[in-house]
């Protein structure tokens, strides 16, 4: 079992966790996740550690609530227990004196992204950041990262907060003003991280990006997150999950993840239809009354 | 053996066999011989003195039977179901000479089934503890061996598992209708009581490496005994359509994460009233394909570039696909799979195969016919042709030897590795073989750690050969 310490919404449907979990608070480099599981029927699922504390034996998780087992998740509170919490899995984001990095977060893919910009400043890069958000609600972590970074620019579709416009806008204008670049991380939805690898494509610009697939066991054992990467089979879970970004079929990776899609929604409609009635069954096994959806 | 009939069974996830009932068992077992050759201990992985158990079953003494196999074999219950008895036990049967061999894998059953039901546990004691800590890596069936024949020389053991349930292939591998996860679950609370600790997620060379364990855990000794981790493809065209699993992740999703239930939250493809294909052979292929079936494919077709003759799988698992209606495509081969626009799996493009000379392993080897291509439909296929070494642990353990295709060295008699303290086992060593093959090598690293606990000496350094 592992206890949750703290936890606390940051946006809408998004939760932050810091979760008892000493051996992979130890063992955890940035770009590396778990595996949870909320109850005895539960299914196995992957959320990366957006942070960590070895001295206090703990893991940050930020979990959007997109689903079954994440809303479910999300429903729980301080001292509520996680019956299994696997990992640190994957390799750990390739961390080194790059220059200048240029970290793109979209959405709760900025948790993703997070750590590794920690962990590129710590080496001595100049870290510029660029979070997109549709609404200035659902930005995450801007703070944090405005003190990671040498500068930050935030961009929103409704042009509500920072500047309207796309993440791939302010990169263009960031090369348009002849910026040196020589790394891009984007981290985020798969249409954001194609079209930021489509953008740094022609100008040769070293671009990685971390792949989502759907995932079973996490250790290369079932290759359900196997992803093509020039050409070729790779499993997410052991050989990623950062790819170089020029080099992934994004399309693949969109067809595969839409596999359980409509069982997926059918799911969550049954859950939501539930969670309104008292005893659910999904929250007797987290041991809990039916709580309230976020804020 | 009585079982369920296949028209029944062929939609239900119940036992198959339905085990031995007491006068059946005592008919059978005055069957044996008792002769003084004991063919069939020797030739049993781990040893089972056949012999002396199935005398107590004679005498109706069934919790000293159970005790007696226990001696050798810490999961009679899982053995007695899983075991290849028509290669082992019984395929040196004297008896078997004059018509069928004594039934011992059914004996074995009848015993550990007896012993379960009767809520009794015939347990061997535990020697006085040493104050030695041996950590094992996988809780797979070598590694349960391995375990429980430590703590009966007096070890402290820890059993680590990369997933949340312990058991490893028993649990996520082999289906309930073949291995009751119950009776997994049994056996693993059965070591609990002798004294094994077991930790769960934990994911060794990445929670935790096997030098954290030797140098900041305490542990004295390790046996990595993580089996055979990654599932191989065909590398055709259309591998990545929605619907084309590996073995691994179907079963791992249908019998680990329970997905064919409705309360339990895990997904796998609906192939209910659809066309399933399983490619391969062996065990894990016969297992895909009448899970399918299980799950209400219309038709569940098996896909075997040789002839049922060579096909790697127990004769009885090839007995039953057979009866439940599971159609062989004998001889071909999927060249490529082919879906519809939105990258679903509607077809499988096959070439007919013919046996051409014996290959190193003494099969005949099969040839693609040119111009043979046909299709088949299929909106669900199943990759059953085997796995290669996970890597996790090696990647992490510079200084462990492996061999081609990332496999453990380990030294056949003794399972030392490369590294001081450190052995290995089971499918990690030899490539994907079986339960008790594993079992055997849990049972003689058990050997060799308690000698090397009792002797500190790791010398003479190991040969390279891997066990055979």
């Amino acid at each position: 079992m592992f206890r949750i310490l703290q936890a606390q919404f940051l946006a809408p449907d998004v939760k932050r966790f810091t979760i008892e979990a000493p051996r992979i608070a130890k063992a955890r480099l940035p770009g590396q996740f778990i595996i949870v599981r909320v109850h005895d029927r539960g299914e196995r699922v992957p959320l990366t550690i957006a942070a960590a504390d070895p001295a206090k034996g703990t893991i940050d998780i930020i979990v959007q609530g997109i689903g079954k087992t994440t809303r479910l998740l999300n429903s729980m509170e301080a001292g509520a227990q996680i019956p299994d919490v696997v990992g640190p899995l994957g390799k750990p984001s390739e961390i080194r004196q790059f220059g200048t990095v240029v970290v793109i977060g979209g959405g709760v893919g900025t948790a993703i992204a997070y750590p590794t910009a920690v962990a590129m400043k710590q080496a001595g890069n100049r870290v510029v950041s660029i979070l997109g958000a549709r609404t200035k609600a659902l930005l995450i972590l801007e703070q944090e990262l405005a003190q990671t970074s040498d500068q930050l620019f935030v961009m929103t579709d409704d042009g509500g907060y920072g500047e309207k416009g796309l993440v791939t806008d302010k990169l263009r204008q960031l090369v348009a003003e002849g910026r040196s670049i020589d790394l891009v991380l984007a981290i985020g939805p798969i249409p954001m991280m194609k079209a930021v690898a489509e953008a740094t494509r022609p100008l040769k610009i070293p671009t990685v990006v971390s792949l989502n697939p759907i995932m079973v066991d996490g250790t290369g054992m079932c290759g359900g997150c196997r992803v093509l990467v020039d050409g070729k089979s790779q499993f997410a879970c052991v050989d990623g999950p950062e790819f170089d970004a020029h080099q992934v079929d994004f399309a693949v990776l969109t067809q595969r993840n839409a596999m359980y899609r409509q069982v997926e929604k059918e799911e969550l409609e049954e859950f939501e239809a539930m969670r309104k009635k008292p005893g659910s069954p999904d929250f007797c096994r987290l041991g809990m009354q039916n709580p309230q959806a976020g804020p | 053996m009585p079982e369920q009939p296949a028209e029944v069974r062929r939609a239900n996830f119940a036992e198959v066999n339905l085990g031995l009932e007491v006068q059946a068992a005592q008919v059978e077992a005055q069957r044996c011989l008792s002769c003084a050759s004991s063919n069939c201990t020797k030739g049993c992985p781990v040893g089972v003195k056949v012999r002396e158990f199935v005398e107590l079953v004679l005498a109706g003494e069934y919790l000293a039977a159970a005790r007696k196999i226990r001696e050798d074999n810490v999961l009679p219950a899982i053995t007695g179901r899983v075991c290849p008895q028509e290669d082992q036990c019984e395929g040196v049967c004297v008896i078997a000479k004059r018509g069928a061999p004594l039934a011992i894998g059914y004996l074995e059953r009848f015993v550990a089934d007896w012993e379960r039901q009767s809520g009794q546990l015939g347990l061997p004691p535990n020697a006085p503890p040493t104050g030695k800590k041996v950590a094992v890596v996988g809780s797979g069936p070598a590694g349960l061996t391995c375990a429980g024949d430590l703590v009966q020389r007096g070890h402290h053991v820890t059993v680590f598992e990369a997933l949340h349930e312990l058991g490893g292939v028993l649990v996520y591998g082999i289906p309930e209708f073949r291995l009751p996860k119950e009776i997994v679950r049994q056996e693993v609370d059965n070591l609990a009581k002798m004294g094994v600790e077991f930790v769960t997620n934990v994911v060794v060379g990445k929670t935790v490496t096997v030098d954290g364990l030797l140098n900041e855990e305490g542990y004295s000794a390790v046996f990595i005994a993580t089996g055979a981790g990654l599932p191989q493809f065909l590398n055709v065209p259309g591998e990545h359509l929605n619907g084309v699993y590996s073995a691994n992740e179907f079963l791992t999703r249908v019998n680990l994460l329970k997905a064919f239930a409705d309360d339990y939250d895990q997904p796998v493809f609906d192939c209910r009233d659809k066309e399933v294909a399983v490619v391969g052979g062996g065990n894990v292929a016969m297992d895909a394909v009448r899970t399918a079936l299980r799950l209400g494919a219309r038709k569940a077709r098996l896909i075997y570039r040789r002839t049922e003759a060579e096909m790697p799988a127990r004769k009885e698992e090839v007995k039953h696909a057979k009866e439940e209606g599971v159609e062989f495509l004998v001889l071909a081969n999927p060249v490529a799979f082919l879906g519809d626009e939105k990258g679903w799996l509607k077809k499988a493009r096959c070439i007919r195969m013919e046996l051409g000379e014996p290959d190193a392993s003494g099969r005949r080897s099969p040839k693609p016919m040119a111009g043979s291509e046909f299709e088949v439909d299929a909106e669900m296929a199943v990759i059953a042709v085997g796995t290669t070494a996970n890597p996790l642990v090696q990647a992490t353990t510079p200084d462990l030897k492996t061999r081609r295709g990332g496999y453990i060295e380990a030294n056949a008699d003794t399972m030392r590795t490369s590294k001081t303290g450190v052995f290995a086992g089971g499918d990690i060593v030899t490539g994907a073989a079986t339960v008790i093959l594993a079992m055997g090598a849990g049972r003689k690293a058990a050997a060799s750690i308690h000698e090397y606990l009792r002797s500190g000496q790791w010398a003479p350094p190991p040969p390279t050969n891997p066990t055979g």
